[in-house]
């Protein structure tokens, strides 16, 4: 029973711990872009503006919970549950110290391929069940984006899982103590990179909810804390690629001097920065021309990439 | 563990139950997804992570997504609904009834302690996987990716810009 307790505090501490860091994210981005941007962004509730998070939630949580009559009401409400459940779920298999993955299992990697792969119907649902043109559009764009760069996301990945001969991230950040694997994997990394920005929905990969063309996308019926789920969902992504990439190619918990967990911390952070920078700075692409960059180019990157690991471990 | 394995095969029942009596596409597809989350559930249990994680992967989120895609292409209204309840009805039922009673029996053979006994199970892992498919199965690989080279074949031919096609009669 005490160690069920244990677990319940784990799960819950890890849980209130990626709501709130989601929850102020949403403030450094925008205090972020402000910068780049050379204007202030939020910074008057609070010092630096930090309470804006709880403003902003406030407002959310007090606006009108609206479920279009034309809407497909239980998949409607079903939807951002799935969404936001599948990206917290994926959190459970990350190490962030060697003692603190919630779960180390031997098939992690496959886990987390299975919850992004089930996040896809969270979206698709959202769409189709809003009866609305631009929503249904949003999650048409949505389901081919996704399921077109999972493909190469799953391949990119197994160049590691060579190297590492595991799927236990664990294990993974444990055969990372001579080199990390941004030296010999750095082809799979930049397209673990690229597909984890798709996956996420995030700038310059944004076209399922691409404002100048489709209004919001797939949640342009949503509102309030459904709208909120989504929104908390999509910075939990954020934050779920940037762990993966300091867990897979950097190392994760290691480092010299400070302790395990706050190496993870350093290094998951610069990557969701490296994330608000490139919404700051790049454009958005053409719908046709994202799907053609991803079969055309990038999955023969990650086919060769895994001939050529398999071909040196031989 | 045994109650949760007998749990998820009660909700694998279940949700296949509604995806058969449904009368709307998007939620019946929303039972059989819930249906294939239940089976990869009982592989886990079984000790088969691998096979449990590919179900997942490439049943519900792969093959499935593509299911729900079609159907909201199509966008069915209310009318697809009459008319999926008016053929659910009476006959229809005598088919699979048969199939399902002769499924059952074998299931209820195989339950006999006898049969029981020579049964053996062990935990397969990926590497355990690999092996088979890469030693004694290399050839239906092989083939099997002959088929889906085909397939990737033929669908870049059908969507080949309309220049290219040979100019069809009237």
């Amino acid at each position: 029973m005490a160690e069920l307790g244990v677990i319940g505090l784990r799960v819950l501490s890890l849980l209130g711990l990626l709501v709130v860091s989601a929850a102020l994210l949403t403030w450094l981005e925008r205090r972020l872009l402000g910068l780049w941007q050379d204007r202030y962004g939020p910074n008057r509730v609070g010092p630096f503006g930090v309470l804006q998070v709880v403003a902003d939630m406030l407002k959310l949580l007090g606006k009108h919970e609206f479920v279009p009559p034309f809407a497909d009401r239980p998949v409607f409400v079903l939807a951002p549950a799935i969404v936001l459940v599948t990206v917290l779920l994926s959190f459970v298999i990350i190490p962030f110290t060697p003692a603190f993955p919630l779960v180390d299992m031997n098939v992690g990697l496959l886990f987390f391929l299975a919850m992004t792969s089930l996040a896809v119907f969270g979206i698709l649902l959202g769409g189709y069940a809003s009866n609305n043109k631009y929503a249904l559009l949003g999650a048409l764009r949505s389901a081919a984006q996704t399921l077109s760069y999972e493909v190469f996301m799953g391949l990119s990945l197994l160049g590691v899982v060579l190297q590492a001969g595991s799927f236990s991230l664990g294990r993974i950040v444990e055969a990372q103590q001579e080199l990390w694997f941004c030296v010999p994997q750095f082809l799979g990394m930049l397209l673990f990179f690229v597909a984890g920005i798709a996956q996420s929905h995030r700038l310059p990969f944004d076209l399922p909810e691409a404002e100048h063309e489709l209004t919001a996308g797939f949640h342009t019926e949503y509102s309030g804390m459904k709208f909120g789920m989504f929104f908390l969902a999509e910075y939990l992504g954020v934050i779920l690629v940037s762990a993966l990439m300091t867990t897979l190619f950097f190392g994760g918990w290691l480092g010299p001097v400070l302790p395990g967990w706050l190496w993870f911390v350093l290094k998951t952070t610069a990557f969701v920065f490296l994330f608000v920078l490139m919404r700051a700075a790049l454009p958005r692409p053409r719908y046709d021309q994202l799907m053609c960059f991803g079969w055309k180019c990038l999955l023969p990157l990650a086919l060769l990439n895994l001939t050529v690991t398999g071909w040196v471990l031989l | 563990m045994q109650l949760l394995f007998y749990l998820s095969a009660l909700i694998a029942l279940l949700a296949a139950w509604r995806v058969i009596r449904g009368v709307n596409a998007v939620h019946a597809l929303l039972y059989l997804i819930v249906t294939l989350l239940a089976i990869a559930l009982m592989f886990f249990m079984l000790g088969a992570p691998f096979a449990a994680a590919l179900e997942v992967i490439i049943y519900a989120g792969a093959i499935m997504v593509l299911m729900v895609f079609v159907i909201m292409m199509l966008n069915q209204g209310d009318s697809a609904v009459g008319q999926e309840r008016a053929w659910l009805s009476g006959r229809i039922w005598r088919g699979p009834a048969l199939l399902c009673a002769v499924l059952l029996a074998q299931l209820g053979y195989l339950l006999l302690p006898a049969a029981l006994a020579s049964g053996d199970a062990a935990a397969v892992d990926a590497v355990a996987v690999g092996r088979a498919l890469y030693g004694p199965y290399m050839l239906l690989v092989e083939l099997a990716s002959m088929l889906l080279l085909a397939a990737l074949v033929g669908a870049w031919h059908l969507t080949r810009a309309l220049k290219h096609r040979p100019r069809e009669e009237g």
